[in-house]
C-alpha cells in the first residue's frame, strides 16, 4: 500500500497542474500582504469607523494574526477549486491519458489502487493547507508582527490575547483540513464518472456552490437539511476564535465558546468523507474499464 | 497439454449491444494465439476480460489453471499487456515510466535491469526524455518494455501495429517472434489484420459480432494446398471461357468480384502461368491469395470491405 501511495503522490508531483495550486495561493496572499503593508492603516480605519466612538483598541490591530484571519475569510472560499483540480483528476485524469487500463492490468486490488490514490489525495491537500498555513500565518508574523487578535463578528467583538491565539490557528488549520478532506473527495468520486477532468471540477464546484447557497439562505424549508449539508459545517473553523466569558464578562483564555458545536461539524464532515469514499470504491470495483 | 488460458462461454453485454456472445477457447503454452476479426467484433472486449478490465455477463476465464475471478491478482503477476495505444505518464521520461510500471508489476528492478529492457526495444539513448517527446512507434515500443518488465509467462497484445508506419510493423511482428520462439512466451496478439497475424501466429481464432467462426491450427488454416490466385485479363469474358475448356475448370471458384478466381495448390502456380501463356490469355495481374482471407472475408461482416483486405 505504501508502494502505491507512493507512486501516487510521485506522480502528482510531477505534474504541473499541481503546483497550479501553490502558485495561486502564493499570488493571491501576497496580494493581500502587499495591499495591507501599503495601506493596511486605511484598511483598520475602514474597519473600526462604526465602533471608534464606542470602543478604544490598544495596540497594533494590523498585526500577523489580523492578517491571517483576513485571508483565511477570503481564501478557504476559493480553495475548494484548487483542491478540485487535481482530487477531479484523479482517475478521470488517468482516463483521460489511457493509463488507467495499464494500471490496473497490474496485481494491485481495486480497491487499494483506489485508496492510494485517496490517501496521496489527502496528501496533496494536507501539504496545500500546510502551505497556505506558511504564507497566510508564519509568513504574516514576520512581516507584521504579532499582537491580540480583535474580531468583529455580526453581533459582537472578540478581543484574543496574543499569548492565545496561535493554538486557535493551528487547530482551524486542522479543522480546514478537514473540510477540504471533504471537497477532495467529492472531487475523488465525481472523477470516476468522467473520462476528462472538467466535468468532474465542474460537478464539485457546482454541489458545493449549490449547498453553500442552501446553506446560507434563510428559508425555513430548507432548515432541516441545512446541519447534514457538508458545506454548512465547512466554515466550522471559525468556532475557534469564539471564546467563553465569565460572570464578569471577561474573556477566559483557552476557551472555545462551543466546542460542541465543532465537534459535531467535524463529524458530519468524517461521515461525508467516508460516505463519498466507500461510494467510489463500491462503484469503481464494478466498473467496466473502457477508456 | 495443458492449456495456460482456457474461456469457456463467455459473454458480455453493453446496453443493447451484445459484444461478446458465448465464446469459448483455448490458449496453449508456446502458442502465438491470432486473434482475429473486424472492428468491433468483440476482440478488445474479450481481451478486457481477459485482463480484468471488463467483468464477464456470464461465462468463465482460467489462466494458469485459476479462475481469474478468485485469483485475479496472482493471474496478473503473470501477464504482460499492451491495449491498443501504449498510453504511459507523457510528463515522465521512458526510465520513469518503466520503473513506475516495474514497481507496481511487483518488483524493485536496479537501473541496469530498466536499462537493458529499454536497450531491448531500442529506446536506452531515450531513456531520460520525456515521452511526450516520443513518435507513436516510440511509444508503443516502451509499452512493449512496461508489459515485458516482470518477465510474464502470457503476454497479451491488443492491435499492437495500430497506427505505426511499416518499419514499427515489421518491429513488432519480430519482436513477437523473438518471444515466442527465443523467450518461450505464450503470447495473445489480436489484429484485425489477416496479414499480421498469419505471418506470426501458431493458432487463430476468427471472431465475428461476438462468435466464434473458428479456431484452429494456423498451419491447418492457411492451407497451401488451398491457395487462392486471382487473376486480371484484359478480357475477362473470353479468359474465363478459356480455362473453363482446360484442365483448369475443376479450380475455378465462384466469380464474385471483377477477377477471376481459382483455388489451387501453391506449388502448380507456376505450371497454371505458363499454360496461361499457352492459352493466349492477356494477362494483366496474378495475385496469390490465402484461403483464410477468402474464408475470413466470406465468414466476417468484411465483405463490404474487400479491397481493404485484398490490397
Amino acid at each position: 500500500m505504501w508502494t502505491l501511495i507512493q507512486i501516487e503522490l510521485f506522480k502528482i508531483f510531477r505534474r504541473p497542474r499541481t503546483y497550479i495550486a501553490f502558485a495561486a495561493i502564493t499570488a493571491l496572499i501576497g496580494i493581500i500582504q502587499f495591499g495591507l503593508k501599503l495601506d493596511g492603516e486605511s484598511y483598520v480605519e475602514f474597519m473600526m469607523r462604526d465602533i471608534n466612538s464606542s470602543i478604544t483598541v490598544e495596540g497594533k490591530i494590523l498585526n500577523g494574526y489580523q492578517v491571517c484571519y483576513i485571508v483565511l475569510q477570503v481564501l478557504l472560499v476559493h480553495v475548494p477549486l484548487l483542491i478540485a483540480l487535481v482530487a477531479a483528476d484523479m482517475v478521470s485524469g488517468e482516463a483521460n491519458m489511457g493509463t488507467l487500463r495499464l494500471m490496473l492490468t497490474k496485481p494491485i486490488s481495486r480497491t487499494r489502487f483506489l485508496l492510494a490514490k485517496f490517501m496521496a489525495t489527502v496528501a496533496y491537500t494536507l501539504l496545500l493547507l500546510v502551505w497556505l498555513a506558511v504564507m497566510a500565518l508564519f509568513v504574516n508574523m514576520l512581516i507584521f508582527g504579532t499582537d491580540d487578535l480583535f474580531l468583529m463578528k455580526s453581533q459582537y467583538v472578540v478581543l484574543l490575547k496574543e499569548n492565545d491565539i496561535f493554538w486557535r490557528y493551528v487547530w482551524a488549520f486542522g479543522f480546514a483540513a478537514l473540510a477540504m478532506t471533504t471537497v477532495a473527495s467529492l472531487g475523488f468520486l465525481f472523477s470516476l464518472f468522467a473520462e476528462n477532468s472538467i466535468g468532474p471540477i465542474v460537478a464539485t464546484m457546482s454541489v458545493i456552490i449549490f449547498f453553500t447557497i442552501l446553506s446560507t439562505l434563510n428559508i425555513p424549508v430548507f432548515n432541516a437539511i441545512k446541519p447534514f449539508l457538508f458545506t454548512t459545517h465547512m466554515i466550522g473553523w471559525k468556532e475557534f476564535f469564539d471564546i467563553r466569558v465569565n460572570d464578569a464578562n471577561e474573556a477566559i483564555v483557552g476557551s472555545i465558546q462551543n466546542p460542541d458545536r465543532i465537534l459535531r461539524s467535524a463529524i458530519v464532515l468524517v461521515v461525508h468523507i467516508i460516505g463519498f469514499v466507500t461510494a467510489a470504491i463500491w462503484v469503481f470495483r464494478k466498473k467496466d474499464i473502457l477508456s | 497439454m495443458q492449456p495456460i488460458v482456457t474461456v469457456t462461454g463467455l459473454t458480455k453485454q453493453f446496453s443493447n449491444l451484445i459484444a461478446v456472445q458465448h465464446l469459448s477457447f483455448s490458449v496453449y503454452e508456446g502458442d502465438v494465439y491470432g486473434f482475429l476479426g473486424q472492428n468491433g467484433a468483440g476482440k478488445s472486449t474479450t481481451i478486457r476480460m481477459l485482463l480484468s478490465l471488463i467483468s464477464p455477463g456470464s461465462g468463465k476465464i482460467e489462466i494458469f489453471g485459476r479462475d481469474l475471478q478468485h485469483h485475479r491478482n496472482e493471474i496478473l503477476a503473470q501477464v504482460g499487456a499492451v491495449i491498443e495505444k501504449p498510453d504511459v505518464y507523457k510528463y515522465l521520461s521512458a526510465y520513469e515510466n518503466l520503473k513506475l510500471f516495474a514497481r507496481l508489476s511487483g518488483i524493485r528492478a536496479t537501473e541496469t535491469r530498466l536499462m537493458e529492457q529499454l536497450e531491448q526495444v531500442g529506446l536506452a539513448s531515450r531513456a531520460r526524455d520525456t515521452v511526450k517527446t516520443f513518435s507513436q512507434g516510440m511509444k508503443q515500443r516502451l509499452g512493449i518494455a512496461i508489459a515485458l518488465v516482470h518477465d510474464p509467462k502470457l503476454i497479451i497484445l491488443d492491435e499492437p501495429t495500430n497506427g505505426l508506419d511499416p518499419q514499427g510493423i515489421a518491429d513488432i511482428r519480430n519482436l513477437i517472434l523473438h518471444l515466442s520462439r527465443d523467450l518461450k512466451k505464450t503470447v495473445i496478439v489480436s489484429s484485425h489484420l489477416l496479414s499480421e497475424i498469419e505471418q506470426v501466429a501458431t493458432r487463430v481464432l476468427i471472431i465475428d459480432k461476438g462468435k466464434k467462426i473458428v479456431e484452429g491450427n494456423a498451419l491447418e488454416l492457411f492451407d497451401p494446398s488451398q491457395t487462392l490466385v486471382a487473376l486480371q485479363t484484359l478480357n475477362q469474358v473470353d479468359a474465363l471461357q478459356k480455362m473453363q475448356n482446360s484442365s483448369w475448370a475443376g479450380n475455378l471458384q465462384q466469380q464474385r468480384d471483377t477477377a477471376i478466381l481459382l483455388k489451387l495448390d501453391r506449388n502448380r502456380i507456376p505450371q497454371f502461368h505458363r499454360d496461361l501463356v499457352a492459352m493466349d490469355i492477356e494477362l494483366i495481374s496474378l495475385e496469390v491469395r490465402h484461403s483464410l482471407e477468402d474464408y475470413f472475408l466470406q465468414v466476417t461482416s468484411g465483405n463490404q470491405h474487400v479491397d481493404t483486405y485484398t490490397d
